[in-house]
């Protein structure tokens, strides 16, 4: 995907404080949906899902006073576009210690786009362990998917044309929150 | 990212971190239970070895096989070589099979250069003649790294047989480019003049272990390399071990936090002494280890992206 230059004409999406709430209500779907996250293990796919990841655990935390284990899984190693692009540096996977055999696994990602990132995930989480059942949470859910995949939970869908480009910014990582959608007709 | 690693001089500071990082996510993956990662399937490492070597060319063997690349495994006893092929054939045929790494030991120093000329994938040089060894570099590296936690500002002494050593080039230069203090200990048959001119002028040399030892973070014994030795270059090798040899009497002057090296085989008696390599503070084997990581790593790097 080409990313639109620079001074392309851009778009909020998202504010700080919209992030926020959506991350909240996230959190309150994975605690309905997975009866109080018993059994349930939060992993986000680096890099911005690693800190959205971290931060769902802490809103269940505050909502129900539970602690639910969370790590990172890394999936650069299985892709399907690495001889499409110049080398790509390894992110981290971190499981947390109980392991991911016979868990509920939740897979957080910033963007739902091809597919592709989720697909392989799957073929990592396989060579991990066997969770007991798998689900996928996203911020943003842009469309355009090239494989059989849906997420569980969505932040916000944002309907794209292929020349746009959503980014998301996070504290952690760029120090700010924000959706922005850039490029195309606006 | 590069296309070949011939020298430990082929890399600078971000690359060489960026395979010490790499190195440590491939680490982390080999604690689990399936071991295998399907990120090089399709792609042919040929591991080319003209000289004798276990470790090296296991450990290139498996880290190939656990990104799920195919290994073909060349040794000069048993092929054509042995009917007077040369160098420069082998590698066309190997070309002509469409290798897409060739991993090179060769007693002859800058075989690798030569063959990086004649294939189009990557070469890995594997140890050629008394000149470099850049993945046992990078592997000490990783492990003097996991261990102490940096590089930077390290003080190393890579002591013993430095003329015949294609491990202490390498990792001189390695060592130095990753911000850390190089000593080269030796008798004066076996350091050669200027060489620390020659590899890197921050290094320094001592003929004298025991004043040495006090000051270091990291030893790293070496092999005396007899099977290179032509002359005599020392009296006999129970001087030499009471002169260069790690003994526990030696090693109780190094600081509490330092460790012990090296890159094996060992001669048991010789350069070492069997309590200190199989000491607490040896990280002999821990090495060996630590060799499939970074190995993993360099042919990520080298064959994981768009040719």
């Amino acid at each position: 995907m080409a990313s639109p230059r620079a001074d392309a004409p851009s778009k909020i999406i998202l504010s700080a404080s919209d992030l926020q709430r959506v991350v909240d209500r996230i959190a309150h779907q994975i605690l309905e949906k997975t009866s109080g996250a018993t059994g349930t293990v939060l992993l986000g796919i680096p890099t911005r899902g690693a800190p959205l990841a971290q931060r769902l655990a802490a809103r269940i935390h505050a909502f129900e006073g539970i602690d639910v284990p969370v790590g990172s899984l890394d999936i650069t190693l299985y892709r399907d576009d690495l001889r499409l692009q110049a080398t790509r540096a390894l992110g981290k996977t971190e499981l947390p210690g109980g392991g991911i055999d016979g868990r509920r696994v939740v897979l957080v990602d910033d963007v739902l786009f091809s597919g592709r990132t989720v697909r392989a995930a799957l073929d990592a989480l396989k060579d991990e362990g066997r969770p007991s059942s798998v689900q996928l949470a996203v911020l943003v859910d842009r469309g355009h998917r090239e494989l059989p995949i849906r997420a569980d939970y969505v932040g916000k869908n944002i309907p794209t044309s292929l020349s746009e480009s959503v980014r998301v910014s996070l504290t952690e990582i760029d120090g700010l929150d924000e959706v922005k959608l850039t490029g195309g007709d606006l | 990212m590069i296309k070949h690693l011939r020298s430990a001089a082929d890399l600078d500071a971000a690359t060489a971190t960026l395979i010490l990082d790499t190195a440590g996510e491939m680490a982390a993956l080999a604690g689990r239970e399936v071991k295998k990662l399907p990120t090089l399937r399709g792609r042919t490492v040929v591991n080319l070895f003209y000289e004798d070597s276990t470790r090296t060319r296991i450990s290139f063997e498996a880290a190939a096989k656990r990104l799920s690349a195919d290994v073909i495994n060349f040794s000069a006893k048993g092929s054509s070589v042995s009917k007077g092929e040369s160098l420069k054939d082998t590698a066309l045929t190997l070309q002509a099979m469409g290798a897409d790494a060739v991993v090179i030991r060769h007693p002859a120093s800058g075989a690798p250069h030569r063959l990086a000329a004649w294939v189009d994938g990557s070469v890995v040089n594997a140890g050629d003649g008394t000149h470099e060894h850049p993945t046992q570099a990078l592997l000490d590296a990783y492990t003097m790294r996991s261990r102490l936690g940096r590089l930077d500002g390290l003080r190393v002494a890579i002591v013993g047989d430095v003329l015949h050593s294609r491990v202490a080039r390498s990792n001189v230069l390695l060592l130095t480019t990753l911000g850390a203090q190089v000593t080269l200990v030796g008798p004066p048959t076996l350091i050669p003049v200027d060489i620390a001119a020659a590899l890197s002028p921050q290094t320094k040399v001592s003929y004298d272990l025991d004043s040495v030892l006090p000051d270091m973070d990291v030893v790293m014994m070496l092999r005396v390399q007899t099977e290179r030795m032509q002359d005599s270059y020392f009296p006999s090798s129970r001087e030499y071990s009471r002169r260069y040899g790690l003994d526990l009497a030696r090693m109780r002057k190094l600081p509490e936090h330092a460790i012990v090296m090296h890159p094996g085989p060992m001669n048991r008696g010789m350069e070492i002494t069997p309590e200190v390599a199989d000491s607490s503070r040896s990280t002999i084997v821990e090495q060996v280890a630590n060799g499939v990581s970074a190995r993993m790593a360099v042919l990520y790097l080298l064959l994981g992206g768009k040719a």
